[in-house]
């Protein structure tokens, strides 16, 4: 081991904020584990076996809620079990294309035996064009919708393809119910800015597997949001690589499950190249038995990649007895020529001097809760960027909480009547003054 | 008119050593209007007296009665006893991340009042109370306390205190760790809000600097969980020459 460390103005790596060390690592846990680098990728099936659930990838996993998207014996999938509808803005282009089109799989490879299915398997792909220097004048709409009535194995590819100095949003709604693995190929080429938000909304019994394959281009910025509310078992994997300088990607993150339910989001974030950025921020909240959720997040800087600014972050709010929160960041840094380099990782329950505070100020215990939970997701959901989202997540939330709450009711003499009709905004000025960004930046975050 | 009545008041707080008694019967009658100031040394149990008084859940009242106009405060939950009337001014507000201080403070009104205040009206009356508190108008954009200084925490309650305008305010040492300009500020609020409510309010102190600002009534000393010596604002002056240090004395005797 090496004892001379060139330190680079700048470089940190945030600790002070990490609790819950048992869920937290740094790459050296009980199970030696090599570098990410070394992590197999492969476009090939065979080079997967049937995950056991013993695997560093799969080890948080239910393996066996998901096995029929392994596809063990023949290693694919024949399913069509969802429908795929896309609404574009009239600057974006829709095709649906071939298996063996050209443009399919030029971002990233397959990384574990779910995703190497998936492009084993689909017959055809959707792709999404946003044409050079096009400025998208709204947004684009992509509606996975599960066949009603089964839950056949299935596998779907979507491209999204921002061409140079483009500008775009693309939606991707995951709703109905199905058993799906899917990929989700994003490219952007140099100077484009796009922003891609999947949100999993899935009905009860559904299980998804999702590998989010981002790559950029020179100067390209790329926004990728993850909504994760409906689905019995959700499990994703964005990566995003960096293929030319100046590239910046913001990744952000908001799941909610409830009992029974298994959300799980590993990330990886390759610098592969000098003067990048890339800003990690997921936040999830747990309820109920059973309710478990998983973030891993892996940031490679490697040695070419000087001059890297990286940092992430997951929280995560657990409301009820009953629920489990895995979080494990792990940064690996081959060159100490950086801007900066953080993590960190918190995982708490409500706090009740909080509580206490407002109740103090007479909001009765399950609306200081709402806005303790509110509050928790809010300067997230304000980082998004795209209304409708934001919207439909507020709302989401909203419903979320009305299902734990009632577990509580019988704590809290409402009197006065309802106060949470009360507080809810009627008109676009209440919505300003009730919506306001809370003051705190991500930047704030920062060691 | 209202009534706080606090009648032979025990309470304990769990320590790992079992139940430590801390309050050993506190009697304690304050009328609409009137400024009760209670002092004493640390460790007396005045802000435990505050805590208990909102309901704080880890303290345990092991005996007496608090009422207010004959109710039974000790029943009510702590928001139950915020809307009865009862205001407390915290030493160490709590931060509430991602939650505006004006999201706070309509929801706040909302509850207290029972629905919600006219939006205009409101938002004028918010900005005008912070305005005299000297707090800038991004105050109201940031999340609660997170950030605040101590003097912004400070004003922060007693913004809360004008815009609640409770029946009885309980202020915890709001005093602490302000210096003279921030507690002039803060000693103008409470006078405003007594002014023009008939608040009935129960100042807990060390020092008899607030005191200058904000005139008592009554002066109480807490002395190991009991009131020592009662009197009127002559008595803050007296503790201003000699300290506590005779209380404490005749306490280590006893």
């Amino acid at each position: 081991m090496s004892t001379t460390t060139p330190q680079a103005a700048g470089l940190s790596t945030d600790h002070s904020r990490a609790t819950a060390d048992g869920a937290h690592t740094h790459g050296v846990g009980g199970v030696p584990q090599s570098s990410r680098a070394a992590r197999a990728t492969s476009f090939d099936v065979a080079d997967f076996p049937v995950p056991s659930g013993r695997e560093e990838e799969w080890r948080f996993s239910p393996v066996d809620r998901i096995a029929p998207l392994f596809a063990a014996e023949t290693g694919t999938l024949a399913g069509h079990g969802v429908l795929t509808t896309v609404v574009n803005a009239p600057e974006v282009e829709v095709e649906i294309v071939d298996r063996d089109d050209a443009r399919l799989g030029t971002a990233g490879r397959p990384g574990d035996r779910a995703a190497a299915v998936a492009w084993a398997s689909f017959p055809r792909a959707t792709v999404v064009t946003v044409p050079a220097q096009a400025v998208a004048s709204t947004v684009t709409s992509v509606r996975v919708e599960g066949v009603e009535g089964q839950l056949e194995p299935t596998a779907s590819h979507l491209l999204v393809h921002a061409k140079p100095m483009s500008e775009a949003t693309v939606v991707i709604d995951h709703v109905g119910s199905a058993m799906l693995t899917e990929t989700v190929e994003v490219v952007a080429e140099d100077g484009a800015h796009l922003t891609v938000v999947s949100v999993q909304d899935w009905a009860e019994g559904s299980v998804h597997t999702a590998a989010h394959r981002v790559t950029l281009g020179r100067d390209a910025t790329v926004k990728h949001i993850v909504v994760t509310l409906g689905g019995d078992v959700v499990r994703l994997t964005p990566d995003a690589e960096f293929a030319g300088e100046g590239g910046s990607v913001e990744m952000l993150g908001v799941y909610f499950a409830d009992a029974g339910q298994h959300q799980e989001q590993r990330l990886f974030v390759d610098h592969a190249v000098p003067n990048c950025k890339s800003r990690v921020t997921y936040k999830g909240a747990l309820q109920g038995e059973g309710a478990h959720t998983v973030w891993v997040g892996d940031v490679l800087i490697r040695k070419e990649a000087e001059g890297t600014d990286t940092y992430e972050l997951n929280r995560n709010l657990v409301l009820t007895d009953g629920a489990r929160a895995d979080s494990v960041p792990n940064l690996e840094i081959e060159t100490g020529l950086i801007e900066g380099a953080g993590h960190a990782s918190a995982t708490g329950r409500f706090d009740d001097e909080q509580l206490f505070y407002l109740r103090a100020r007479g909001i009765p215990e399950t609306d200081a809760r709402r806005l303790v939970v509110r509050g928790f997701f809010a300067e997230l959901i304000n980082q998004i960027g795209v209304t409708e989202v934001e919207e439909r997540l507020i709302d989401a939330i909203e419903r979320e909480l009305a299902q734990s709450m009632s577990e509580f009711a019988g704590a809290a003499a409402v009197t006065g009547g309802d106060l949470a009709s009360d507080i809810t905004p009627e008109t676009d000025a209440e919505r300003a003054i009730l919506n306001e960004p809370a003051s705190v930046t991500s930047a704030d975050e920062r060691a | 008119m209202s009534t706080l009545e606090i009648r032979d008041l025990h309470v304990s707080v769990e320590t790992k050593e079992g139940p430590k008694p801390i309050l050993r019967g506190v009697d304690l009658t304050i009328n609409s209007g009137e400024t009760h100031a209670i002092m004493g040394p640390n460790g007396s149990g005045k802000s435990t007296l505050a805590y208990s008084l909102a309901g704080h859940p880890k303290y345990e009242i092991t005996s007496g009665t608090v009422t207010l106009d004959g109710e039974d405060v000790l029943a009510m939950s702590v928001d139950e006893r915020a809307r009865a009337g009862l205001f407390l001014a915290m030493q160490y507000p709590v931060e509430v991340p991602g939650v505006s201080v004006s999201n706070f403070l309509r929801t706040a009104k909302t509850a207290i009042d029972g629905e919600a205040p006219p939006l205009r009206t409101w938002v004028k009356e918010m900005t005008g109370a912070m305005d005299k508190l000297r707090m800038d108008t991004t105050f109201s954009e940031r999340s609660v306390n997170e950030g605040f200084s101590g003097g912004e925490k400070k004003r922060h309650e007693i913004l809360q205190m004008e815009l609640l305008k409770p029946r009885f305010a309980i202020l915890d040492e709001t005093d602490s760790g302000l210096d003279v300009d921030a507690l002039r500020i803060v000693s103008e609020g409470v006078n405003r809000v007594k002014e023009s409510t008939e608040v009935g309010v129960l100042l807990i102190t060390h020092y008899t600097r607030i005191l200058r600002y904000i005139t008592p009534d009554f002066v109480h000393v807490f002395v190991d969980g009991r009131v020592a010596e009662e009197g009127g604002p002559e008595l803050a002056e007296r503790l201003e020459n000699e300290g506590y240090d005779r209380f404490l004395a005749s306490g280590a005797s006893a």
